[in-house]
Formats: structure tokens, sequence, C-alpha cells
């Protein structure tokens, strides 16, 4: 069983490293995002098997605050490029011009 | 008792193994930043969560693992608004989706 976690921990690690080349060749920013966002997802899955494999129990909370991080990151730069800037203020927050 | 919660777990840890590498060949093969991001909700959602959910089934059912109960539904909420959010930003910004139309043309 051990072993066959091992390798399922591998195998997520290179799709991984697959989504990273979408990172470095993705036409738009979006592109970019949206695979080191995936990458991170595989992270936490691997940070989570080590857990179990290993028994290090606290690195299932590494990996709660990872996919917090993880979620807030990719929300405020989506925001961002939406709209050009962070945050609410303002009376058409939100609501750029498309 | 522990053999079927073994089963259950590595069946659900193939499922998981399935939908990331489908998810990953959608993210390398697909055309746009739209199907883009269709792929790699599925890819978030079912297929980390269904990882996450064999991890905690190993775990044996302790209070630990209520954690990565935890996890999954934290996943289940933000993989859905993540590729909503990018649709969206991609859409406001005047990425134009991919057709055939527009692959014949070019």
């Amino acid at each position: 069983m051990t072993t066959l976690l091992w390798a399922s921990a591998t195998a997520i690690l290179v799709m991984a490293f697959v989504c990273l080349w979408r990172a470095d060749a993705g036409p738009t920013v979006l592109d970019r995002i949206l695979a080191v966002n995936v990458a991170g997802t595989k992270t936490l899955v691997v940070l989570v098997m080590l857990a179990t494999i290993a028994g290090h129990a606290f690195l299932i909370d590494v990996a709660i605050v990872y996919g917090l991080l993880h979620f807030v990151i990719t929300l405020a730069a989506t925001r961002f490029i939406e709209s050009g800037r962070l945050g609410a203020a303002g009376p058409d927050a939100g609501e750029a011009a498309p | 008792m522990s053999v079927v919660l073994d089963l259950l777990s590595v069946a659900l840890l193939f499922v998981g193994l399935a939908f990331l590498a489908g998810g990953t060949l959608g993210l390398v093969r697909l055309p746009d930043v739209f199907s883009r991001a269709h792929a790699a909700s599925k890819c978030d959602s079912v297929g980390a969560g269904s990882i996450l959910l064999a991890m905690a089934l190993q775990g044996g059912l302790a209070f630990g693992d209520l954690k990565v109960v935890l996890l999954v539904l934290l996943i289940l909420v933000s993989a859905p608004t993540t590729a909503h959010a990018l649709a969206r930003a991609g859409f406001r910004t005047g990425l134009k989706p991919w057709t055939l139309d527009s692959e014949e043309r070019s």
C-alpha cells in the first residue's frame, strides 16, 4: 500500500510539472494563473499524501493554509486583471467596461 | 472492515488519478483559456477531492481526518469559484472563445 501511495504521489508531481509547462508557454496571463493554480492544487494533494504516508500530521495544517492562500491569491489576481484594481472601493467597483 | 476501507480508498485513489491526468491533458492540449479553465476545474474538484477522501479513509477514520474532509469542502468551494473568476476576467478583457470558425479562418 505504501508503495502504491509513493507511486501515486510521484505521478501527481510529474503532472504538476507538466502544468508548469503551460505556465511558461501560455499565450495570455490568465493561462499562467490557471496553470499555477492547478499545480498548487496538485502540490496540496501531495502534501496530504505525505502526511498520510510518513505520519506527519502537521502537514495537513500546512495543506489547509496552502489551499486558502491559493484561493485568495487567484481571486485577487483575476479581479485585478479584470478591473485594473484590487478591492471594491468606489461606486462602480467590479463593473469595468468590457 | 479494514479490507473494505482499503478497497474503497484504492478505488477513490485511481478515480482521482484518472481525473488529474485528464485535467492535465486538457490544460496542455485545449485551444483557449475558457476550455482550459473548464478542464482544470474538473481536475481540481473531482480529482483532488477524491484523492483527499482516499487519504482520509487511509487514516482509518480518526479525528484528524476531519481536517482532510474540511480541505475537501474547501476545494469543492474554491475550484468552481476560481474557474468562474478566470472565465469572467477573460471575457471582460475581450478574449474571444475558440470556435471551429475561428480555426478555419486563421
